[in-house]
C-alpha cells in the first residue's frame, strides 16, 4: 500500500498569534513555523501503518512557498519515504490545494491519503473532503482510529454523541483527529537520514492546476480580550449575572 | 568523533527535545513526584530517542555528541525535573566514558552497544561512607585470585543503583596505596553473588532519582572485568571525564533556572496584588532581572567551557567555574522565586517547591562547591607561584 500525506507549514502552536497592523492577515514573519498538529498525526499514522506491515511507500507531499520543505524533512525525519513540494508563493486556499493534491494523486496513485483533518491557521476543515469529491473516492473524516481489513479499511470517526466506525474500501481519503495516536519525535540518526531523502519539486503551472483564490479575505482582527472575573456575594447575584449580563440562562 | 552531526539536524534535534520536555516531561512531574519513579513509557521514548547513548560513539550505536552538544541537550532537558535526566545521565556519564576512556575493545564492545541502547543501565560506584569529596581515600578492595578479582566494601549516595544492570566500581586493587594511582575500576554484573544494593534513600528532592547503598561481601568478578585490563587505571580516568561531568551538571543547573524564572514570571504577570500584576512593583522586577542575569552568565559559562573541552582544550578551570557558579545561582534564583510566589511557592505541588529542593543538591554532587573554589583557586595561583 502506498500512503501520500500531506502536510502543511503553519505558525507553531505555541506561538501567540499575533494579527498585522493592517489587518489582513496573521503576522508570520520571523515567527517561529511548525507543521500543522493535525498532519503530525497523519504522518505519525502512515509510519504506523508502515511499521504494521500494512504499508509500503509514504510519499510526504506540500505545497507552498519553498520554505514549506522543511515541513517535508520534518516528515522525512518521522519516517515518511520521500517527499514533494508545489512550490508557490501564491495564497493557497483548501479548493485550490484539494486541486494540486488531486494531481499528485492522479501521478503517484497512491491506495490512500491521510491527512490533517484541519490546518491550526485558518481551521476551514475542508481539503480532505474537497479532495475526495475531486477524486471520487470515499472518505472518513475525524478519525480516531485505524485499522486494516481485508481488502479495505476500518475508520473509527468521532462525531457528535459517540463514536462510528466505518469501512472503506481503497483507494480513500483518511483526515485525522487529534486521539489518532501521539506523534513520535525524531530521532537525531533519523533527522540526519532524512537530509539524503529527496523531495521532488514541481509548480502549480506544471500540474495543470489553476490555483487562483476563489474566497478574498475582508478582514482578520483578534479575540476580544477576556474580562476579568469577579466574585459574586451570592447565589442570586449570580443568577441575575448569568441571565441579566451574560445571558447564558 | 561527531563532526558528521551538522548543525542544522542538530538544531532540527534540538527543537524536537524542547517539544518532548513540554509535551511529556512537564505533563509527567507530579506523576514522577508521587510515584518516585519515570513512567516506562518516558523511558521507552527515550530509548527510541537515543538518549540513553548520546556520549557514546557511532560505531557502538551511540549518538556520539560532542560535549557542547551534550551540554545544549542537557540545558533542554534541565528544564524538566531532574528524575528525567537520572533515567539516561548514568549510562552517559562516569559509567561508560571510563569503558569508552580506557576499556579494552572487549569490554568496549560487550558493553557500550548495550548501554547505548539502554537495554543495560549503568550505575558508577565511588562514594563510600568514609569517602566523599576525598576521592582517593576509598576503601572498598579488590583482591586478585587467579583469574578472578574478590571485592569487598560498601559504596554509598550510589545514583542509578536500584535499577542498574552492571556497577562499574572504583575499588582499591593495590592494598600498599593510599593514593588513586592504586584505585581500579571493576565491572560488576547485577546478580553477581555478594553484591547487595540497599533500599532506595528518601531524599529532600530529586524524587524518581533513586540513589541507594551498594555493599560488596566476597563479590568474585573475572579479571576480564577490570575496566582497561590494567590495574591503577581508575582514579586517571575518572579525573579525565570529570570536566565533562561538571559541564553537564552546570548545563542541567542551567536549564532548571530556565524553567524557574519562567514559572516566576508567568506567576508574576498573573497574581494581583494592590489593584496591578506583582509584576509591576520593582521590587519583583529586580528578583526577576537578577535571576535572568545570573542565568545568561551560566549559560554563557556552561557553553564556553563546553565549547573549550570539545575542541580539545584545557577546561578543568572552566569547567570548575561553570559548575559551582550554575548550581550555587540556581539555588538563589529558586529561592527568589519561592519568594516571588508567597505561600503558592511553599505548597507541595507547585513545580517551584519542587525545584526549590530538587537544586539544592548540585551543589554538592559531582564536586561540592568547596572542593571546586579549591580547585579553581589553585589553578588561578599556579601562575603566580
Amino acid at each position: 500500500m502506498k500512503i501520500l500525506v500531506p502536510v502543511k507549514r503553519v505558525v507553531d502552536y505555541n506561538v501567540k498569534i499575533r494579527v498585522r497592523s493592517d489587518h489582513s492577515g496573521v503576522e508570520t514573519n520571523g515567527v517561529k513555523m511548525s507543521m500543522n498538529p493535525f498532519d503530525e498525526i497523519a504522518v505519525e499514522a502512515a509510519i504506523r501503518l508502515k511499521e504494521a506491515g500494512a504499508a509500503g511507500e509514504i510519499i510526504a507531499v506540500s505545497a507552498g512557498p519553498a520554505a514549506a520543505s522543511e515541513t517535508i524533512r520534518t516528515a522525512l525525519a518521522m519516517g515518511a519515504d520521500r517527499g514533494i513540494l508545489v512550490q508557490s508563493d501564491a495564497e493557497l486556499q483548501p479548493l485550490g490545494v484539494a486541486k494540486l493534491l488531486a494531481a499528485l494523486v492522479r501521478q503517484e496513485s497512491p491506495d490512500l491519503v491521510i491527512m490533517g483533518k484541519q490546518a491550526i491557521d485558518d481551521d476551514m476543515n475542508a481539503t480532505g473532503q474537497m479532495l475526495a469529491a475531486l477524486l471520487g473516492w470515499p472518505q472518513a473524516t475525524f478519525a480516531s482510529a485505524i485499522a486494516v481489513a481485508g481488502p479495505g479499511i476500518e475508520v473509527t470517526r468521532e462525531i457528535d454523541g459517540g463514536l462510528e466506525t466505518l469501512s472503506l474500501p481503497l483507494p480513500a481519503v483518511i483526515t485525522t483527529d487529534l486521539r489518532l495516536n501521539e506523534p513520535r519525535y525524531a530521532s537525531l540518526p533519523n533527522i540526519m537520514k532524512a537530509r539524503k531523502k529527496t523531495i521532488d519539486q514541481l509548480t502549480p503551472e506544471a500540474l495543470g492546476v489553476d490555483v487562483t483564490p476563489r474566497l478574498r479575505t475582508l478582514r482578520v482582527e483578534e479575540p476580544p480580550r477576556r474580562q476579568a472575573g469577579r466574585i459574586v456575594g451570592s447565589v442570586d447575584e449570580l443568577v441575575a449575572a448569568l441571565r441579566d449580563e451574560a445571558k447564558v440562562i | 568523533m561527531s563532526d558528521n552531526i551538522d548543525e542544522e539536524s542538530f538544531a532540527a534535534f534540538l527543537d524536537g527535545m524542547r517539544r518532548f520536555v513540554r509535551e511529556r516531561l512537564v505533563p509527567a512531574e507530579q506523576q514522577v513526584e508521587e510515584e518516585d519513579e519515570v513512567p516506562d513509557s518516558i523511558v521507552m521514548e527515550m530509548m527510541n530517542l537515543g538518549l540513553f547513548g548520546i556520549g557514546i560513539p557511532p560505531e557502538y550505536g551511540g549518538l556520539g555528541l560532542t560535549v557542547a552538544q551534550e551540554a545544549r541537550l542537557s540545558i533542554v532537558l534541565g528544564e524538566a525535573s531532574a528524575a528525567f535526566r537520572f533515567v539516561f545521565m548514568p549510562n552517559v556519564g562516569l559509567g561508560s566514558r571510563s569503558i569508552l576512556i580506557s576499556g579494552t575493545d572487549a569490554q568496549k564492545r560487550a558493553y557500550l552497544p548495550r548501554l547505548a541502547t539502554g537495554a543495560l543501565r549503568a550505575c558508577f560506584c565511588l562514594t563510600e561512607p568514609g569517602s566523599g569529596s576525598d576521592a582517593a581515600s576509598l576503601r572498598t578492595a579488590a583482591r586478585r585470585d587467579g583469574d578472578f578479582y574478590v571485592i569487598n566494601g560498601s559504596k554509598r549516595f550510589i545514583s542509578n543503583a536500584p535499577r542498574a544492570d552492571i556497577f562499574v566500581v572504583m575499588a582499591r586493587t593495590d592494598a600498599q596505596s593510599s593514593s588513586g594511582a592504586g584505585i581500579s575500576a571493576i565491572i560488576v554484573e547485577r546478580g553477581t553473588p555478594g553484591l547487595q544494593v540497599g533500599p532506595a534513600e528518601k531524599k529532600l528532592g530529586q524524587r524518581g532519582a533513586p540513589i541507594a547503598d551498594v555493599t560488596f561481601d566476597d563479590v568474585r568478578v573475572p579479571a576480564e572485568n577490570l575496566i582497561g585490563g590494567r590495574e591503577g587505571l581508575g582514579f586517571s580516568t575518572a579525573m579525565k571525564v570529570l570536566d565533562a561531568g561538571r559541564i553537564s551538571v552546570a548545563a542541567s543547573a542551567v536549564g532548571m533556572a530556565r524553567r524557574i524564572i519562567d514559572e516566576a514570571s508567568r506567576y508574576a504577570v498573573q497574581r494581583t496584588q494592590f489593584g496591578q500584576p506583582i509584576a509591576k512593583f520593582q521590587l519583583i522586577q529586580a528578583m526577576l532581572a537578577d535571576s535572568e542575569t545570573e542565568y545568561l552568565a551560566g549559560h554563557a559559562l556552561t557553553l564556553q567551557a563546553a565549547e573549550t573541552l570539545s575542541r580539545g582544550g584545557d577546561a578543568r578551570n572552566l569547567a570548575a567555574a561553570a559548575k559551582y557558579f550554575c548550581s550555587e545561582s540556581v539555588s538563589r534564583i529558586a529561592d527568589r522565586a519561592v519568594q516571588i510566589l508567597g505561600g503558592a511557592g511553599y505548597i507541595s505541588g507547585h513545580p517551584i517547591e519542587r525545584f526549590y529542593r530538587d537544586s539544592r543538591v548540585l551543589r554538592i554532587y559531582e564536586g561540592t562547591s568547596q572542593i571546586l573554589q579549591l580547585v579553581i583557586a589553585r589553578t588561578m595561583l599556579k601562575g603566580f607561584e
